[in-house]
């Protein structure tokens, strides 16, 4: 038996990743403390060296390993903002990590593994692979959760993180066990062919699809399956929040989109309820419940809600009855272009609270950004403009993102959904600005005067500039983003 | 002949199933239960599934009933009537599941062919159901089968992270 070297150079980027996480682990025992950060920057190393590797090959369309990887446009496009995201993640843990006496380089060993779940995740052709990629995915993340392991509630949220996730697994792998029951084959293209057949009033597929949107539902922390997302959000390191709030939640839609529409493309009626009904219940319980937080990580973990909420609309648009082919893919490019920006502006500001969490502040609680402005005008000033950008308030990129999608939902006929989204946007404006507003608006107290002391070095600046370059120039001109996503998601119209 | 060997393994599979629940002692129930795998792995054999047979000795005899034992010991349970609240709602289901098979049973709908297409494993008879598996596993599914080992070694380090003493500096916030 000889593996074809064509379909390794596919997975070429994989293996790198994967194969710097090992070397990691190996090096790690035998590197000195005071070199630790080498290994960060090994790792950051192999990240863009993927990155130019993926770029190159974004248009191709290859199916490895006997069709259960396919390398797409699509592919390739969660896989960049996953680099990205993953790379400013390991950026901002150097100095974190330090900070909060965690400084262990077997996290980023953890962090690039989760990275190749993610990436085995949105290029995965069959429903075994997706799996296995969510899993590989998911279990570093439940150790990163409680990396802070002499905090009770570090350890919770690895917990609860854990115990949930494995019962959404569980679901999920009972649709797949039906799926496969009904197809005779795991793969998309043949559980696509086996659903058309069985037409839409099929009970088992039915059953099927309904368990694989719980478990992806669960993934991307939907409303009813958000349960878990305040305290594992709120627990959990702040780095690792970034991570899991921003990555897992990009890769997760990267998979659930192509699940749905490679294999149930042919039965777009039957999730199109249910997908309706979820879409319209993260919006309300997310933008709703974010209002009354007092704790900035919980505010914005329930803001995470909400914008799952509004990618999800992109997935209503990409359904709904009637659907021309071009606007189907204005949904799917929606929903990308939503999640990139999105990715921006949650990790800075989650990066803003992790770099306040120096020097006795800790900067989770609304009440320890009071009076920023007087003590520290930068950090004000930037999460000022991350607010406005989750909030959605032009010029800033979360407009751009809101008004596509607001678009692609009018086009498709449904402006009924769009002016639902903007009335929670306008709710989610009330607690985005009153974080502004505690910041630029009350005093702050003697002691907070005394305390402050920003974790910034290099690194976490050149976190912070990223995302604010994305938050700003992508609001300004974001036309590159926008052909991109648009190619990007070519491959389903 | 082969019946009675379905009937010795079945028999004894029932005997010691019910002595699981009905002995006192937690050890003496896991020992029945180590009994009973193994008389499910031989009826696994009479139908021709060595791999199933296997992997039901090795996962849960090996490794699931090791865990069982461990916690029992570990957590030195003592108490006998503490789970006998739970009577009437065993009565519930156990009657209830019962009625089910009575009903399928009787209604004689017994689904003899498999639901979908066959898969892949099924064309393979010509040689053992061991020997196909492993084939398909390293050549179309080798793949999954080397995500799955980077599963178990996220899975290793994760352990040694999160139990090991004294890598982690215990700073007190």
């Amino acid at each position: 038996m000889t593996i074809p070297l064509a379909d390794l150079v596919t997975i070429l980027p994989e293996m790198i990743v994967v194969f710097a996480a090992c070397v990691l682990l190996v090096l790690d025992p035998i590197t000195p403390p005071s070199k630790k950060d080498w290994l960060a920057w090994m790792s950051l190393g192999a990240l863009v060296v993927c990155f130019f590797i993926t770029g190159a090959t974004m248009n191709d369309r290859v199916f490895a390993f006997s069709d259960l990887v396919v390398v797409d446009a699509y592919a390739s496009f969660w896989k960049l903002l996953l680099y990205l995201v993953s790379g400013l993640t390991i950026l901002l843990s150097m100095t974190y990590l330090k900070e909060e006496g965690i400084d262990l380089a077997e996290f980023y060993g953890l962090i690039l593994l989760s990275l190749t779940g993610m990436m085995v995740m949105v290029s995965g052709a069959d429903l075994l692979v997706i799996y296995l990629g969510i899993e590989l995915m998911s279990i570093p993340l439940y150790i990163m959760a409680g990396f802070k392991r002499f905090e009770a509630r570090s350890i919770e949220a690895s917990a609860k993180y854990f115990i949930l996730g494995s019962f959404s697994s569980g679901i999920l792998l009972y649709g797949i066990s039906l799926l496969y029951g009904a197809a005779g084959s795991t793969r998309l293209a043949d559980i696509a062919v086996a659903v058309d057949a069985r037409g839409l009033e099929d009970p088992l597929v039915l059953i099927a699809m309904m368990l694989l949107i719980v478990g992806f539902g669960f993934k991307v922390a939907a409303v009813p399956f958000h349960m878990w997302t305040p305290d594992v959000y709120q627990g959990a390191p702040t780095s690792v929040t970034i991570f899991m709030a921003v990555a897992s939640k990009a890769a997760s839609f990267g998979a659930f989109l192509r699940v749905l529409l490679e294999a149930f493309g042919g039965v777009k009626p039957n999730w199109n309820g249910p997908i309706l009904v979820i879409c319209i219940g993260t919006l309300v319980l997310g933008n709703i419940v974010a209002v009354v937080q007092t704790n900035i990580k919980r505010m914005l973990a329930y803001s995470s809600i909400a914008h799952a909420g509004y990618a999800l609309v992109g997935l209503v648009v990409v359904g709904w009855a009637g659907t021309e082919g071009a606007v189907a893919s204005r949904g799917v490019s929606s929903v990308m272009l939503y999640l990139a920006i999105y990715s921006f502006m949650t990790l800075g500001a989650f990066s803003i609270v992790a770099i306040l969490r120096r020097g006795g502040l800790e900067g989770e609680e609304l009440e320890d950004f009071t009076g920023l402005s007087k003590r520290h005008k930068g950090a004000a000033f930037l999460m000022l403009l991350f607010m406005v950008s989750l909030a959605g308030i032009p010029p800033t990129a979360g407009f751009i993102a809101k008004l596509y999608l607001f678009m692609a939902a009018v086009d498709a006929g449904l402006a009924w959904l769009a002016v639902v989204g903007l009335v929670f946007a306008a709710v989610s404006a009330f607690f985005y600005l009153r974080v502004v507003m505690v910041m630029y608006m009350r005093e702050p107290s003697a002691t907070q005067e005394i305390e402050t002391r920003l974790a910034l070095t290099p690194t976490t600046t050149v976190v912070l500039a990223c995302a604010v370059a994305g938050v700003v120039l992508l609001g300004i001109y974001p036309s590159p983003l926008i052909s991109v996503t648009t190619f990007a998601a070519i491959p389903f119209r | 002949m082969a019946s009675l060997i379905f009937f010795y393994f079945a028999g004894v599979i029932i005997v010691t199933a019910t002595l699981v629940v009905a002995l006192r002692n937690p050890v003496f129930s896991a020992l029945s239960l180590l009994v009973m795998f193994f008389h499910v792995a031989g009826l696994y054999v009479t139908l021709h599934a060595e791999f199933l047979a296997a992997i039901q000795i090795i996962v849960y005899a090996g490794a699931i009933l090791v865990l069982y034992l461990f916690v029992v010991m570990l957590l030195n349970v003592k108490r006998e009537d503490q789970y006998h609240r739970q009577g009437p709602v065993a009565v519930f289901l156990g009657l209830t599941l019962l009625a089910e098979v009575a009903l399928v049973a009787l209604s004689g709908e017994v689904p003899v062919a498999p639901l979908g297409p066959q898969g892949p494993l099924a064309a393979g008879s010509a040689v053992g159901n061991t020997e196909s598996i492993g084939e398909v596993l390293y050549t179309t599914y080798l793949f999954p089968f080397e995500v799955a080992s980077l599963i178990l070694l996220v899975a290793m380090v994760g352990a040694v992270i999160l139990s090991k003493k004294g890598i982690l500096g215990s700073k007190s916030s």
